[in-house]
């Protein structure tokens, strides 16, 4: 059934741009139901940047699709809220979606986004036509590069670039393009899918000081970074939420999550990080033990309970409760209420 | 293997690319570029996209030519063996999982193919029947901290990409190399995965004497693993020796350029300016 309310824009009482309760979304098919996201509340608040981590195969990418409201093939939505600025996702139609929401106060950045551009077009063309689907209004190549130049200047980035083809950008600059122009209509919020992951270190960098400048910039209120690069997460988001098997472990600051990690889940996956200190050479390094589990059959209780060191009974049998404390929230029964 | 212990010697290689048909015009692959790698020895390549890392892999595999240079594995020229005797010393790990293997098959032929590559090799004087076949893949994927009933007959989509990078060391290891190239091995997989490849590697070279070419753009990954490390920039090695020296004391200004661009976790970048 639609709910229709999405018509009374919610006031912006707690300045919230993004609120998600309880979200669900499994993927169906020929395999079997797959708890890709299973129970996962979360606030975004306005200027704050928050970054998702976790292992491959953990959610955090089947997160960042539900929220955009328009899931990849094979994945549903099964229960919970997603509300953007006010605008309950799942429940608008899906005209008011793509005009309202994305793109104006909501962009989603994919993984490998730099491929999405069109190989036989120039920048200012694919950019044309983004804008003609967006306003409705026909646009000329010429014209639509006048009108991100300035954006694209803003963002360090030259607008000789709007007339040049994919190929003859760089890899580093082909994202930072894709990024530019997913923001041009300064949407609320961003979402980036593993920004840095196909990058060498020294375009990390460049990435990591742009999607800073976007947001300092008061071009978007509030980014989510997913990434399982946690050290580039650490320079770029206030607040870090670490997943695993569909559900959070862990939310809380970023400085304070790292330096003092309360879940046993997190406490392995920084100790297993290659930070580039001098100590690390003579360290002998420990990756988790065991492997994620298959989210068709999730372990009951606990989902880290397999391979958590600090294992009891009462992980085997039941879902731990959230703790909050300290604007810090863990879901472990080492820290009961 | 010789006395003095070197399995492979670069001699001052250098390639380069032609492009176009009519209107040739040449890039540089890479330039000059000599070292040694000692048995058991890690040896990291460490240098941006595009900075010539696997030119220099591709090469030392024999994939491409030289434009000027010698190769010699074991005190020998690379181009006097046959192929089949050369890749039963030298075998690759390859930096994408997904695309190294056959999607029809399962799991279980690539590593069974090895066994082909040994016995021709050896113009059939080690002969290995199905059930020693199976035997020493069992005993391999143990060693290698998997499980083989869970792995074996399975399809690559069902296997992840970290598992996927362990199978094809598991082969290279059935093969017995004396040089394994590795080739940006960890970058598809993530931070867990990643120190258990890492390590695992580093069991090898103890193991079994194996000396290693290790290939990355991760800084921390090559000071964590190599005995030597050789930063590239443009084609050419700017900066080379001990891990501990060229890490933390840069003489080069891209090698310094390129350790200021590593995020640490404890310490933020300053963008203030």
């Amino acid at each position: 059934m639609v709910n229709t309310s999405w018509v009374q824009k919610l006031a912006d009482k707690n300045q919230q741009v993004l609120k998600v309760v309880d979200l669900k979304g499994y993927y169906r098919g020929a395999f079997g139901v797959v708890l890709g996201v299973d129970g996962v509340s979360v606030r975004v608040a306005e200027k704050e940047s928050l970054g998702l981590a976790g292992e491959s195969g953990c959610g955090k990418s089947t997160f960042a699709e539900l929220i955009t409201g328009t899931p990849v093939p094979g994945l549903h939505y099964e229960g919970g809220t997603v509300e953007v600025e006010g605008y309950d996702v799942w429940h608008i139609p899906p005209e008011v979606l793509r005009k309202e929401v994305k793109c104006k106060r909501m962009s989603y950045v994919p993984q490998a986004a730099l491929n999405s551009l069109n190989p036989i077009k120039r920048l200012k063309e694919f950019v044309a036509d983004m804008l003609r689907e967006r306003t409705g209004q026909k646009y000329s190549p010429d014209q639509a590069r006048e009108m991100l130049a300035d954006h694209f200047q803003r963002l360090n980035l030259e607008k000789r670039v709007l007339d040049l083809y994919p190929h003859e950008l760089s890899g580093g600059m082909k994202q930072r393009a894709v990024i530019a122009i997913s923001t041009c209509a300064n949407p609320s919020l961003l979402i980036v899918d593993e920004p840095t992951s196909s990058l060498d270190v020294s375009s990390q960098r460049d990435m990591v000081k742009m999607l800073i400048d976007i947001q300092r910039g008061g071009i978007i209120k509030s980014m989510i970074t997913v990434s399982h690069d946690l050290a580039m997460l650490r320079q770029l988001c206030d607040r870090i939420a670490i997943m695993y098997a569909g559900r959070f472990m862990e939310a809380g600051k970023m400085d304070e999550v790292v330096s003092n990690p309360w879940h046993p889940y997190t406490r392995l996956l920084l100790a297993s990080l290659l930070p580039l200190e001098e100590w690390i050479k003579d360290q002998n390094l420990k990756s988790i033990p065991g492997r994620h589990p298959d989210l068709r059959y999730p372990p009951p209780g606990c989902r880290f309970h397999p391979r958590c060191p600090e294992c009891t009974d009462e992980c085997r049998s039941d879902r731990p409760p959230i703790t909050k404390k300290d604007g810090r929230q863990v879901s472990c029964w080492l820290y009961p209420r | 293997m010789n006395k003095t212990g070197v399995v492979l010697e670069v001699d001052n290689i250098t390639r380069y690319y032609t492009l176009g048909y009519i209107f040739t015009r040449q890039v540089l692959g890479a330039e000059n570029v000599s070292f040694n790698l000692h048995r058991g020895e890690i040896l990291s390549l460490v240098g941006e996209s595009g900075s010539g890392k696997s030119t220099v892999a591709n090469m030392i595999l024999r994939l491409i030519k030289p434009t000027s240079g010698k190769i010699y594995l074991d005190d020998r020229d690379a181009y006097s063996y046959s192929e089949v005797d050369y890749w039963r010393r030298v075998q690759v790990v390859f930096q994408d999982p997904y695309s190294t293997f056959n999607y029809f098959y399962t799991v279980d032929k690539p590593l069974m193919d090895a066994f082909n590559l040994i016995e021709k090799a050896s113009w059939g004087k080690e002969r290995f029947s199905q059930a020693e076949r199976r035997e020493i893949i069992m005993a391999t994927l143990e060693k290698m901290g998997m499980n083989p009933d869970e792995i074996l007959g399975r399809y690559p989509h069902q296997t992840s990409g970290g598992q996927m990078q362990r199978l094809l060391i598991a082969r290279s290891l059935i093969i017995g190399p004396h040089l394994l190239v590795a080739d940006e091995p960890t970058s598809m997989t993530d931070a867990s995965t990643r120190v258990a490849i890492l390590n695992e590697l580093l069991r090898l070279r103890q193991e079994k004497g194996m000396a290693v070419l290790f290939i990355t753009h991760d800084v921390a990954q090559a000071y964590y693993i190599s005995d030597k490390t050789a930063v590239m920039k443009d084609g050419r090695i700017v900066e080379t020796g001990a891990p501990k020296k060229v890490f933390f004391e840069p003489e080069h200004s891209y090698t310094k350029k390129l350790i200021a661009s590593v995020p640490k976790l404890h310490e933020k970048w300053d963008f203030s300016q």
